[in-house]
């Protein structure tokens, strides 16, 4: 098997081995996949160009939805509350999306800001629905109607996310490869040239907000059943700061890159707010600036080019490069 | 009620002014460099605590109080000069290549790492010195007391700032190169103007500026981590709200957000944090390109 196939597999059999060699991190890992789907969000949207600097916004809602359905019904079916959860984020997406498409750039991302920021100051100046700042707990759903006790429920849940992760990223990779997928990148180049072609670029980029909004609303309700504890912080704007920070580190080039930026991102702060408590910020920081000094392809981007100094014939054989 | 609404009036027009001058500059660097800057509210930051320290270290050495106010330029020129002129030479001049995201990101990361610099350097206890606010008294306004330095000293900086600014930009061989290298970089440089050093003067003005209204504000609330994040996130609202590169439209948005704001704290305090952002969603939805701000004609 080629080393492109081969090395991807290992690194994610390694993953579904932490919960048996690492119980420990499990948690961890379960959390730093679901920043990623929120981050793969983000990619989605850097295709075309844009940032978002609010994309916390779907986070927060689908983990606020969960935590407003479980709590009615003290559990629930957890399939349902990740269905739930995701629906609003596309519906609150799309409505959101109608409104910011009309704009690019610095105007994009701080409409995309203020309208995250609407909804934390309402989860938390409303209190007596939303808990406040001290946010909600999340009663522990059942699923499949299986009742579990917490460690099994979060094995589940790791392996539920991983599956998810792969999934989604195995979707938005097929989204890329479709006509529409590419008409993003044909809006990052040249918007006007992209109209002459009869595809209207609203349009294009509406559809790419909705499933971006759907990927953070995934990642915010699998938060939300992992941790059992939602907060106002959730939509704050230092999030969505932090998915397009681990959209660059990882790569914002491939489907791969939001998950290994995820899972190194947790890592570096987990060990970082540990053992240099007082210069972590720093720390990260420093790590990103290197990446876009010397490798803005991010570190997937940083892989390839190992791979082909390893094989450069391989990697010149005519065939498309990976995206 | 008539008091209460002079009063939301007045703390509007202070803060209007210190959001004017990050904002202002940050319009100015985004103008020349189009590089958005997320390191601008470290400056505000480290030019608040730097004014502190100084006009501590003053009154520790037993000079004269009115120093203070020579002091808190001295600090923002220090901090512009010093911090950003190196922050320009030997970072951003090597990222304005490549795309804007991630321009962007750079100054976000510089922005981390001066944060925790501030926390070790000041540490995270809050300090506080209103030597500069106690030595003009208060004025009466009315029925109401103000602070001479927030009624007057605040907004007549803006003012100076903002005559200055214009100025300088109109009728000084400098500030006209600043001009020509903003409105089109390479037919500047084939008129032989070293685009490079405009870019270095223009960030350093910039970061002054910021820096000012940092070592401004500093008197008037105490100093603790993550002031400078509270002032990016607004002084971004204020330049999309104005459109991008407008110095006189940064001033009249300023004035309308921090009033926009500080009505919102008397009359309805949920909405403070959010009042900004509405004004900015509603401006953007009838002006897209912000209210000052010129359509881009599109190229094929």
């Amino acid at each position: 098997m080629e080393p492109r196939v081969l090395v991807p597999l290992v690194l994610l059999a390694a993953v579904a081995a932490v919960p048996l060699a690492l119980p420990a991190s499990t948690l961890l890992l379960t959390l730093a996949l679901a920043k990623g789907l929120a981050v793969l969000g983000i990619v989605v949207l850097l295709r075309a160009g844009q940032v978002s600097f609010g994309h916390a916004l779907y986070f927060a809602a689908g983990a606020y939805v969960v935590a407003f359905l479980a709590r009615a019904q003290q559990g629930g079916s957890a399939v349902l509350l990740v269905f739930a959860g995701v629906m609003a984020a596309l519906l609150v997406g799309l409505v959101v999306g109608l409104f910011v498409v009309r704009y690019r750039y610095i105007f994009f991302g701080m409409l995309n800001l203020a309208f995250s920021m609407v909804l934390y100051s309402i989860l938390e100046k409303f209190f007596f629905i939303t808990g406040g700042s001290d946010g909600l707990r999340v009663p522990r759903p059942t699923i499949l109607g299986i009742a579990m006790d917490r460690f099994v429920y979060e094995n589940t849940l790791f392996y539920v996310t991983l599956v998810l992760a792969v999934l989604a990223a195995w979707l938005v990779h097929r989204y890329f490869r479709s006509p529409l997928g590419e008409a993003l990148r044909a809006l990052k180049s040249n918007e006007t040239r992209l109209e002459y072609v009869g595809l209207s670029a609203r349009g294009v980029l509406l559809v790419a907000y909705v499933i971006s909004a759907g990927l953070a609303g995934l990642g915010g309700v699998l938060l939300a059943l992992v941790q059992g504890h939602v907060t106002p912080e959730l939509s704050y704007w230092v999030r969505s700061g932090e998915f397009v920070f681990i959209a660059i580190l990882g790569g914002a080039a491939s489907v791969a890159g939001p998950f290994v930026g995820a899972i190194v991102y947790e890592l570096v702060r987990a060990y970082a707010s540990a053992f240099a408590a007082d210069v972590w910020q720093m720390i990260l920081g420093g790590f990103l600036l290197v990446i876009i000094l010397f490798a803005s392809r991010g570190l997937v981007g940083l892989y390839d080019d190992l791979g082909k100094r390893v094989a450069p014939n391989r990697a010149v054989t005519g065939r498309r490069r990976p995206t | 009620m008539s008091d209460l609404l002079l009063l939301a009036v007045l703390d509007g027009l202070a803060y209007a002014a210190l959001v004017f001058m990050v904002a202002v500059g940050l319009t100015l660097i985004f103008g020349v460099l189009r590089l958005l800057n997320v390191a601008h509210g470290s400056f505000y930051a480290i030019g608040a605590y730097t004014a502190t320290s100084l006009i501590l270290g003053l009154g520790a050495a037993g000079w004269s109080p009115w120093l203070a106010y020579p002091a808190l330029v001295l600090s923002a020129v220090l901090v512009g000069a010093l911090l950003g002129g190196l922050l320009e030479r030997v970072l951003l001049r090597r990222v304005y290549a490549k795309e804007e995201v991630l321009t962007l990101l750079v100054t976000f990361a510089v922005f981390m790492i001066l944060e925790d610099v501030q926390r070790l350097v000041w540490g995270v206890q809050p300090l506080f010195v209103d030597t500069p606010l106690r030595l003009l008294g208060t004025t009466q306004v009315g029925e109401v007391y103000y602070t001479a330095y927030q009624l007057m000293l605040l907004p007549a900086t803006a003012v100076v700032v903002l005559i200055a600014l214009r100025w300088y930009l109109r009728s000084t061989l400098q500030g006209r190169l600043i001009v020509a290298v903003a409105h089109d970089r390479e037919a500047a440089m084939a008129m032989g103007i070293n685009a490079q050093r405009v870019y270095l003067t223009t960030f350093v003005i910039g970061a002054t500026l910021a820096a000012l209204g940092g070592a401004m504000a500093s008197p008037t609330t105490s100093l603790t981590p993550g002031i400078g994040t509270e002032m990016i996130v607004l002084s971004f609202a204020v330049v999309a709200t104005a459109g991008l590169g407008q110095v006189e439209g940064a001033a009249v948005t300023a004035v309308l957000l921090g009033l926009g704001r500080s009505f919102a704290v008397y009359l309805y305090p949920e909405m403070q944090v959010l009042m900004p952002y509405l004004i900015m969603v509603v401006v953007l939805l009838f002006r897209p390109q912000g209210l000052f701000g010129v359509a881009e004609t599109r190229k094929v």
